[in-house]
C-alpha cells in the first residue's frame, strides 16, 4: 500500500477541520476526494504536502510505511509526493528552469543518485513540457509570474511531470480552467498515470472526473469521509448536488 | 559634556599639524590652501550627532572612543593580496591604493584612447593639473557636511579620471581600495575625481576592500561631472572588513543629456554611511541610482541620497534594497527635490527591505519635495519577511529550507543585481551572494 490514512484529525487556530479521515490508496490507483466548500479538502491535501499551518490532533499518516507527519515539507517532496497547488505561487526572480533544476538535483542527491548535467536536463525539460504544450520560452521566465490561470495549473503539471512523483495530490486543479485547458491538464495527468504511482484529485466539481476517470470516489463533508464509491458516485453527485449529502448526513445522528 | 562630544574633532584638528608637518614640499601646491581653508571650516562644524535629523538612526558617537591613526607610509604589497578581489573573465584597467596610496605595480592599465588619463590624484597635484583647480571640491562642496571637510583637510590621494570629449572606454575601470591596517587603526580618506567629456562613455568600479580582521576607517569623497552627452556607468562595491568603519561620500553633476547609472553594493564594515548627492545642471539628462546591501550580526548600513532635480525634462530612477539578518540595522534616507523650474520631471523610488530576523531593524524615510506642477514623481518603501507561501512552494519541489531561502534571497536581489551591465561583476555578485546565504 502506498498511503494510508488513520482516524486524521487536524485543527487550524483552534477550529477542527478534519474530523476523522480514513483512506487508503494503493499503487496504480486514481482517488477523487469531492465535496463542498468548506469540507476540509483542502486541508487535507496541504496537510499530505506538509502545510505547517495545521495541528495534527490525532491519526497517522503512513506512506509506504513510513509516518509522513514527521518528514518535512522537502523530505515528503524527495520521498515522492507532490501537490499542485489550487493558488500556485508567483516567484519573481526565479526562473522556472532553476526551480526544476535546484528541485531535481536536490531530489537525486537525497536518492543517492547522481545530478543530472545541464544537457541531459534540458533534454527532460524540453519532452515533458509536450506533455501539457508548455511553450520552451516559459522555462526561461519567473515562477507563475504574470501567467495566466490556465497557464499555471500547466505548470503544476508540467513540474509534475518533471518530478516524476510516486503520489500526485492535485488540489483544485480545474478551478479557473476553460474546457481547452482543461483538457489540456488532464491529458498530461493521464500520460503520468501508470501502475507505479498513484494520484488524489481533489475537486468540487464533476467535469474533470470526466477527463481523469478515477478508480474511487470519496465524499468529504465536515471534515469526514462521508460516503465512497466507483466513479458512478461522481456522476450521482453532479446529478443530485452536496444537498443530497447533507440531507442525508443530518439524517444520522453524529 | 562638549568636551565628549569633541574627542574626535579635536583629534582631527590635532592631527592635522601633524600631518601637515610631513607634508614637507608638498605644501607648496595650490590644493594645500584647500586643505588648510577645510580645516579651517571643519573647527566651526559640530560632529554630527542623533539630534541631527540627517543623523538621528546613524549614531557615530563611537568614534569619540576610538583611537585612530593616519597612515602615513607606502606599504609594500603584492597581487597575492588583492587577488580574490579581481574579476575572472573581464578585461580592465586596474588601479590599486592600498591604505589611501596608489601602488603602481599593483596598477595595469590598458590600451586607453588618447587623451584619456587614469592617474593617481597625488600625480595630478603635484601636476597642477586645471581640472583639480577646475573641480576639486566643486561638485561636492564641504559645506555643513563634517566627513566631507575632515577629507577635504587631508586630501592626499585617490583616482583621478579624466575622459575627454568624444572619447569611449571599451573595458572597465576597476579601483580597488585594499586596506590592511596592521596592529593599528588607519583612518583612510581617499578622494576621487571623475570627469566624463562630452560625448564621451566610461564604466569605473570603485571597490572597497580589506582583509578580515583588520579596524580602521574609511572616509571617501568622489566627485563626478559628467558633460552633455556622456555616460557614466559607477559601481560602489563595498565588502570591507567586519571591523571597520566606512563613511564614503559621491558628488555628481550632470550636463544636459548625460546619464549617469550608479550601483551601489554593500556587504562589508560594522558600521557604513553612504551618501549620494546627484544634481541635474542641464535638461534632459538621467540619472539611475540603484543599490543593494546585505548585513548581518551587529552591522549598519545606511544610504543617504539626494536627487536634485533643478532642470526640467530629466528623469530618475532609485531602487535601493537591503537584506537583514543577525541583529543589524540598516537606514535608508532618500530625498528627491524637484524643483520650481523642473517640469517635465519624472522621478521614481523604491525601497525595499527583507527582515530575515526578528532583531534586525529597518529605518527607512523617503522625502519628496516637489515645487513645480507638471511632474510624475512616486515613492514607495516595503518592509516586510521573506515570502513564506513562495518558501513553502518551493520545499514541497523537495528543495530545503537553506536552498530554498537562498533561492528567494536571489530572487529578491536579482532585479538590482541583472541592472548592472558587467556580466563578470554580476557573477562576482551572485558568488558574494551564495557565500552569503547558502
Amino acid at each position: 500500500m502506498l498511503l494510508e490514512i488513520k482516524n486524521l484529525h487536524a485543527s487550524i487556530n483552534g477550529n477542527e477541520i478534519l474530523k476523522g479521515i480514513d483512506l487508503k490508496v494503493n499503487y496504480g490507483e486514481v482517488h477523487a476526494i469531492m465535496g463542498p466548500n468548506g469540507s476540509g479538502k483542502s486541508t487535507l491535501a496541504s496537510i499530505l504536502a506538509g502545510r505547517e499551518d495545521y495541528e495534527v490532533t490525532k491519526g497517522e499518516i503512513l506512506y509506504n510505511g513510513k509516518n509522513l507527519l514527521e518528514l518535512a515539507p522537502e523530505d515528503r517532496a524527495r520521498e515522492g509526493v507532490f501537490l499542485a497547488f489550487q493558488y500556485p505561487v508567483e516567484i519573481p526572480g526565479v526562473s522556472n528552469t532553476n526551480l526544476l533544476k535546484t528541485a531535481v538535483n536536490e531530489i537525486r542527491k537525497y536518492r543517492g543518485e547522481e545530478e543530472l548535467d545541464a544537457i541531459e536536463f534540458l533534454s527532460l525539460l524540453k519532452e515533458k513540457s509536450k506533455l501539457v504544450d508548455l511553450d520552451q520560452k516559459f522555462l526561461s521566465r519567473s515562477v507563475n509570474e504574470g501567467f495566466s490561470g490556465g497557464e499555471k495549473k500547466r505548470n503544476e503539471i508540467f513540474q509534475m511531470a518533471v518530478l516524476n512523483p510516486t503520489l500526485a495530490i492535485l488540489d483544485e486543479t480545474d478551478s479557473g480552467l476553460d474546457i481547452d485547458a482543461l483538457r489540456i491538464v488532464a491529458n498530461g495527468v493521464n500520460k503520468l498515470r501508470s501502475k507505479d504511482n498513484a494520484i488524489i484529485v481533489v475537486t468540487h466539481y464533476q467535469r474533470l472526473l470526466n477527463y481523469i476517470i478515477p478508480d474511487f470516489v470519496h465524499v468529504l463533508y465536515q471534515g469526514k469521509i462521508v460516503k465512497s464509491g466507483r466513479k458512478d458516485l461522481a456522476l450521482e453527485l453532479e446529478e443530485k448536488g452536496y444537498d443530497w449529502i447533507k440531507n442525508q448526513k443530518e439524517e444520522i445522528p453524529v | 559634556m562638549s568636551e565628549i562630544k569633541n574627542t574626535f574633532k579635536d583629534w582631527c584638528l590635532k592631527n592635522f599639524e601633524k600631518y601637515e608637518n610631513n607634508l614637507n614640499g608638498e605644501k607648496k601646491y595650490p590644493v594645500h590652501d584647500y586643505r588648510k581653508k577645510s580645516i579651517k571650516y571643519l573647527t566651526t562644524l559640530d560632529f554630527p550627532s542623533i539630534k541631527n535629523e540627517e543623523w538621528k538612526y546613524t549614531n557615530v558617537a563611537f568614534l569619540n572612543k576610538e583611537n585612530f591613526s593616519f597612515s602615513l607610509e607606502k606599504a609594500d604589497y603584492s597581487f597575492d593580496h588583492i587577488s580574490k578581489f579581481l574579476f575572472d573573465n573581464l578585461e580592465h584597467s586596474l588601479i590599486t591604493f592600498v591604505n589611501g596610496y596608489h601602488i603602481q605595480n599593483l596598477s595595469k592599465l590598458l590600451d586607453i584612447p588618447e587623451g584619456v588619463e587614469i592617474l593617481s590624484l597625488s600625480e595630478v597635484i603635484k601636476q597642477n593639473h586645471p581640472l583639480v583647480q577646475k573641480f576639486l571640491g566643486k561638485v561636492a562642496e564641504n559645506s555643513n557636511n563634517f566627513f566631507t571637510s575632515l577629507n577635504s583637510s587631508f586630501i592626499t590621494d585617490g583616482a583621478f579620471i579624466q575622459v575627454p570629449n568624444n572619447k569611449i572606454i571599451e573595458e572597465p575601470i576597476h579601483i580597488i581600495y585594499y586596506n590592511n591596517s596592521g596592529t593599528s587603526k588607519n583612518i583612510i580618506q581617499p578622494r576621487n575625481l571623475i570627469i566624463v567629456g562630452k560625448n564621451a562613455q566610461v564604466t569605473i568600479i570603485e571597490h572597497y576592500v580589506s582583509d578580515t580582521e583588520t579596524e580602521y576607517f574609511t572616509n571617501s569623497v568622489t566627485e563626478i561631472f559628467v558633460d552633455e552627452n556622456g555616460i557614466l556607468d559607477h559601481i560602489k562595491l563595498q565588502e570591507e572588513s567586519f571591523k571597520s568603519i566606512h563613511i564614503g561620500r559621491m558628488d555628481i553633476s550632470q550636463n544636459r543629456n548625460s546619464n549617469f547609472r550608479s550601483h551601489l553594493i554593500s556587504t562589508g564594515a560594522k558600521f557604513s554611511r553612504n551618501e549620494f548627492n546627484s544634481r541635474f545642471d542641464g535638461e534632459y539628462a538621467e540619472s539611475t541610482l540603484n543599490g543593494l546591501f546585505m548585513i548581518t550580526g551587529e552591522q549598519l548600513f545606511d544610504a543617504h541620497t539626494l536627487i536634485d532635480h533643478s532642470k526640467p525634462h530629466c528623469n530618475s530612477y532609485e531602487h535601493y534594497k537591503g537584506i537583514l539578518q543577525g541583529n543589524s540595522k540598516g537606514v535608508f534616507n532618500g530625498k528627491v527635490m524637484v524643483r520650481q523650474d523642473a517640469q517635465k520631471t519624472n522621478a521614481f523610488q523604491e525601497n525595499n527591505t527583507i527582515l530575515l530576523s526578528d532583531s534586525a531593524v529597518m529605518n527607512t524615510k523617503p522625502q519628496l519635495e516637489i515645487f513645480a506642477d507638471d511632474v510624475k514623481c512616486s515613492h514607495g518603501a516595503t518592509v516586510g519577511k521573506l515570502n513564506e507561501e513562495a518558501k513553502f512552494y518551493l520545499k514541497t519541489r523537495g528543495i530545503g529550507d537553506e536552498a530554498a531561502t537562498a533561492m528567494l534571497i536571489h530572487a529578491f536581489a536579482s532585479d538590482v543585481i541583472t541592472s548592472i551591465k558587467i556580466e563578470a561583476l554580476r557573477d562576482y555578485l551572485e558568488k558574494i551572494i551564495s557565500r552569503k546565504f547558502n
